[in-house]
């Protein structure tokens, strides 16, 4: 590594640090609807959505409508995007004339945009039309991230509010976000990225004649609009099926160093606006810090792997998957960034990273996407090993676990629990089903450990809603399209109703004032505490079985054996 | 069944907002202010298309810089790498027959360090930069296929000196050269 590496680097967490206050600050004012910089702006926006829609913004509701509100919303959603894939080429805009895409993977692509994890069998430019991308997909990158928050939102209402069971209004929550966070800060960096060289059109594929005399397929189409909402939105979903190694979609360093910060850029942000909701920044920060050790920890063992020399390829760079514009500094950076934020996007193939690079992707999917997260999920899920943390601590020493002066009883601890099972069962069951089923094996692109890696991560992925990929597992069959179709459901829904039921029981509580026995979330002791504890979760569910992938891989690497 | 109905308008009007202005909004102003960009940075010449900038092509010739090793041949439909793991025996014996190809192609030195992008395929398939070392270590057998005199010769030196980027501000990603913009400017070489 040079000089030149280790400035991008620090610059890299020194504008996600230095953005954290400002951004989370404006996220404030927008969620508990005081002014903001962008009410003149979108205001009217604000209110032609309520009118439209026949909402009342005013109107609050409990736990079970706000969660009844959500899954309704989303399943519309998955049937619409459901739909216009199965009928795309009666539609219009598919200059490209693709066909209607197969069920199994039309399925899977739904469940995928909806639950915002944006894991993708299939590849854009020769699968989907211009219209389905647009009208399906990228409103669907909108508002899946929409609903994270939404979740998040209540969820702090119920820790910050008092013997109340309303939690706010679900479609306010979804406006807001969408009217005056993403679509603003979309807008803006979409524009950026054309001009760097990201296409944004609605041509037909150009054919070129290339200077040896060969004929050339460019794909085209409104691309930057996709990719700005996919880094924002913790989304992932590539135009193309390169995603954003492809030179289209992240044609400079620069646009390269833009779409890795919009990737954690909202999900650190939330954590100082979930400070000042529940009125202490320093809970905000606590959580951050925690986030950014464990982000950094994976970063530096990532960077180590990737630079490290090993018999097969002696000393050779290891640019495998990897772009000459990139290099590795940028490609470690981005797979180490984009898996702790259930982003999932890629910039080099995940499935060419050495083997322990490798692996720290696939423990930040196992973590559960809690080192930032997706937007709104990754702060969700981080609360529910706050709350396992806060009542282990509590049984060391001996007393009722209180956060936030809210006593963690036997339902918030039984809730969190089954927030933890949840996607670790989709993990480890699939997994081994997977590797032992023809249909299973048959997929797969690298064999030795290296294949059991490909099937872990893709159910990592698809639990932890990332949607990055092993992407040499052939995913687009009915068997994966399905399994990981069911996969990314339960690590979806089976985290949020869990969570919404917390914030439920919790928005009942009385408050009890801080006293001289209260064991403080706020200071290095619990920073540490709540770091052990996720890695030990993590650790005892998923060791063994990363001991049979990465671990034996990288030790077979380093003594020359290939397969 | 109140809920199915603001559902459905709601949706219904995030996919007008967000799935249809926002997308064209973004489109017109692209267009306006970057439009060669926005359409994909083609380069025109003799009136035909020959490429866009940001998309690699196959060159294999002996007149060409050759451009890095792909795994879709440089046909973008669809994009995408090797997917090889690092024990995949293939990606070994790729990596070595590689490397005996660009040696012999290049008619270097068994011991020449050939940089590693023109060893490893591309994560897109369509990477189109090589390292300036990379372009370096090609011109002796390109001025020799081209029957280059002395002048000619230190022009196409300077046509790889002037094509090298920097990394972009001095620091971000990688020193490169864009191979098709190299080859098109050895074609004008006289």
């Amino acid at each position: 590594m040079t000089t030149q590496d280790f400035i991008q680097i620090i610059l890299f967490f020194a504008l996600l640090i230095g953005l954290t206050p400002l951004l989370g600050n404006f996220m404030f004012k927008v969620f508990t609807g005081s002014k903001h910089i962008m009410s003149p702006v979108f205001g009217w926006l604000e209110k032609l959505t309520y009118r439209s829609s026949g909402i009342d913004p005013d109107e609050e509701t409990n736990w079970k409508s706000y969660t009844f509100s959500l899954l309704m919303f989303n399943f519309i959603g998955f049937l619409f995007v459901f739909l216009i894939q199965l009928f795309q080429a009666q539609l219009p805009l598919n200059p490209a004339n693709l066909p209607n895409v197969s069920w199994h993977s039309a399925f899977n692509t739904s469940v995928s945009f909806m639950t915002n994890t944006n894991w993708q069998g299939y590849s854009g430019e020769t699968t989907l039309s211009y219209f389905v991308q647009m009208i399906g997909l990228t409103v669907q990158n909108f508002v899946s991230a929409a609903t994270g928050i939404a979740v998040l939102l209540a969820l702090i209402r119920g820790l910050a509010r008092k013997t109340t069971d309303k939690l706010g209004n679900f479609w306010t929550d979804l406006t807001r976000s969408t009217l005056y966070v993403l679509l603003p800060l979309s807008i803006i960096f979409a524009v950026v990225l054309v001009g760097q060289g990201v296409v944004q059109n609605f041509k037909s594929y150009d054919t070129v004649q290339t200077l040896q005399g060969a004929s050339q397929v460019i794909p085209m189409g409104p691309a930057a609009s996709q990719i700005a909402i996919k880094q924002l939105g913790t989304n992932g979903g590539g135009f193309f099926n390169a995603n954003s190694a492809h030179p289209f979609e992240n044609p400079t360093p620069f646009s390269n160093f833009l779409e890795m910060l919009a990737i954690l850029l909202i999900p650190a942000a939330l954590t100082f606006t979930y400070g000042k909701m529940v009125g202490s920044t320093r809970q905000g920060w606590t959580i951050f810090k925690a986030m950014l050790i464990l982000l950094v920890l994976g970063l530096v063992i990532s960077l180590y792997a990737e630079y490290s020399t090993n018999p097969i390829f002696g000393n050779l760079h290891l640019m495998e998957g990897k772009e000459t514009r990139l290099g590795i500094t940028n490609s470690v950076l981005w797979s180490t960034a984009t898996t702790a934020a259930s982003n999932g996007s890629v910039n080099a193939m995940h499935d060419s990273l050495s083997p322990l690079t490798g692996m720290v992707a696939m423990i930040n999917l196992m973590l559960g996407e809690i080192i930032f997260g997706g937007v709104g999920a990754g702060l969700y899920g981080m609360v529910i090993f706050i709350i396992i943390t806060v009542f282990i601590a509590g049984l060391m020493v001996g007393r009722t676990p209180e956060y936030l002066g809210k006593k963690i009883q036997k339902f918030e601890v039984q809730m969190a629990i089954i927030a933890v099972l949840a996607p670790n069962i989709v993990i480890l069951l699939f997994a081994a089903w997977a590797s032992v089923s023809a249909p299973g094996l048959a997929s797969l692109n690298n064999s030795g450990p290296h294949g059991l890696s490909e099937i872990l991560y893709a159910y990592a992925s698809a639990a932890g809603n990332n949607g990055s990929a092993f992407a040499g597992l052939n995913a687009n069959t009915v068997f994966y399209n399905l399994t990981i179709a069911i996969g990314m459901m339960i690590g979806r829904f089976g985290i949020i109703i869990p969570v919404m039921a917390i914030a439920g029981s919790m928005g009942m509580k009385k408050i009890t004032p801080s006293s001289a026995g209260t064991f403080h979330t706020d200071n290095w002791l619990f920073i540490g505490l709540l770091i052990a504890v996720i890695l030990i979760v993590g650790g005892l569910t998923h060791f063994p079985a990363l001991s049979l992938g990465p671990i034996v891989e990288h030790l077979l690497m380093n003594n020359g054996i290939t397969f | 069944m109140k809920t199915l109905y603001i559902s459905l308008k709601i949706f219904l009007f995030f996919t007008i907002l967000t799935g249809i202005i926002y997308p064209l909004f973004v489109t017109a102003i692209a267009q306006i202010a970057f439009p060669a960009k926005a359409n994909g940075s083609l380069i025109v010449k003799y009136n035909k298309i020959v490429g866009s900038e940001l998309i690699g092509q196959h060159f294999d010739t002996l007149i060409y810089f050759s451009s890095r090793p792909s795994a879709i041949s440089y046909n973008p439909l669809p994009s995408g790498g090797s997917n090889f793991g690092l024990t995949n025996s293939k990606l070994k014996h790729s990596v070595d027959s590689l490397k005996r190809q660009f040696i012999a192609f290049n008619q270097l030195d068994s011991l020449t360090e050939i940089p590693s992008e023109m060893l490893f395929a591309s994560a897109s398939g369509l990477d189109p930069h090589i390292s300036p070392n990379a372009a370096l270590l090609q011109t002796d057998r390109i001025s020799k296929a081209r029957h280059f005199g002395v002048s000619q010769n230190q022009l196409l030196l300077k046509s790889v000196n002037e094509l090298s980027e920097s990394p972009q501000f001095t620091f971000l990603g990688e020193a490169r050269i864009n191979v098709l913009l190299l080859n098109l400017r050895l074609d004008e070489i006289r």
